[in-house]
């Protein structure tokens, strides 16, 4: 199956909340090697001026896949995940994600470009909080081979 | 060690380096904490069908264990207001044995007035570059 160019400019409905719980931090922040106390403790993130323990730069990808998955999962997109390498990625953050959060995201298909039998993919996850405050952006490309490369 | 300066700062200045040596519960423990359940990053069989070497290490896993250079350099886990990368290899890791990430940074820019420094990071497997354009910047 093709992917669908029309695809591009596409907005998809805000997610049902993430609820960023303090062993989903610590969890994330011990897989990817994060040391610091704030990751884990909630004391060590109170002294730095926190309200709970702080997610890892990364931490949004958890919440972005989620939203991702709408597209990757449309039929209507025609993506082979079994097709797709992960290309690039971008996270550009307005406030730290804390735990108790709870996240909304809105997925938006930036761009679909064709070239040289790939097919690249860039989405955009804008996460807010509760009362609709933006916290980060998301920027990712997939790379999608075709269907005889 | 205190936090760095943005005023004292100079391009070109080493951030430091970092080794993170990945192994496969390594990435199983991502697998989990991330709900990334690819097969390419756990099963071999599957990642072979898929013309790859072996299982290789989830792309965002060591964009993730990259960025703890500059939070570690930062010491403050909020400090990193945007981070990007493009991911050029894959990182296979072997079983048994480790696939070890050499990070390492340095300043690539400073602005005053917006009260942040670019961050530009390396990052190789056996000399080999694994993300390109990586750049986080920094609220100091």
């Amino acid at each position: 199956m093709a992917i669908n160019l029309a695809n591009a400019g596409r907005t998809y409905p805000p997610t049902a909340p993430y609820s960023v719980g303090r062993e989903a931090v610590r969890a994330f922040a011990l897989a990817v090697g994060a040391r610091h106390p704030a990751h884990h403790d909630v004391t060590a993130a109170h002294a730095l001026g926190h309200r709970d323990v702080v997610a890892t730069p990364t931490f949004a990808v958890v919440v972005a896949q989620r939203a991702e998955a709408q597209l990757i999962e449309d039929p209507e997109a025609g993506i082979d995940f079994s097709r797709v390498v992960h290309a690039e990625e971008r996270f550009t953050y307005t406030r730290p994600i804390l735990a108790g959060d709870e996240l909304v995201t809105v997925l938006h298909v930036d761009s679909i470009v064709e070239r040289a039998g790939l097919a690249m993919v860039t989405t955009r996850c804008e996460i807010s909080d509760e009362d609709g405050e933006p916290v980060a952006s998301v920027v990712s490309t997939l790379a999608v081979r075709g269907e005889e490369a | 060690m205190s936090r760095p300066v943005l005023a004292e700062l100079e391009v070109g200045q080493s951030i430091g380096s970092l080794a993170v040596g990945l192994d496969r519960t390594s990435l199983v423990r991502y697998a989990g904490a991330s709900g990334d359940l690819n097969p390419i990053h756990w099963n071999d069989r599957f990642a072979a069908e898929v013309g790859l070497p072996g299982v290789i290490a989830h792309g965002m896993l060591t964009m993730g264990a990259a960025v703890e250079l500059v939070t570690q350099w930062a010491q403050d886990p909020a400090a990193v207001v945007s981070y990007g990368v493009r991911f050029t290899r894959p990182v296979p890791v072997p079983d048994p044995g480790l696939a070890t990430l050499e990070v390492s940074g340095v300043v690539g820019a400073v602005d005053l007035e917006a009260g942040t420094a670019r961050v530009d990071l390396t990052v190789t497997v056996e000399g080999v570059r694994v993300l390109g354009r990586s750049q986080a910047t920094v609220r100091l």
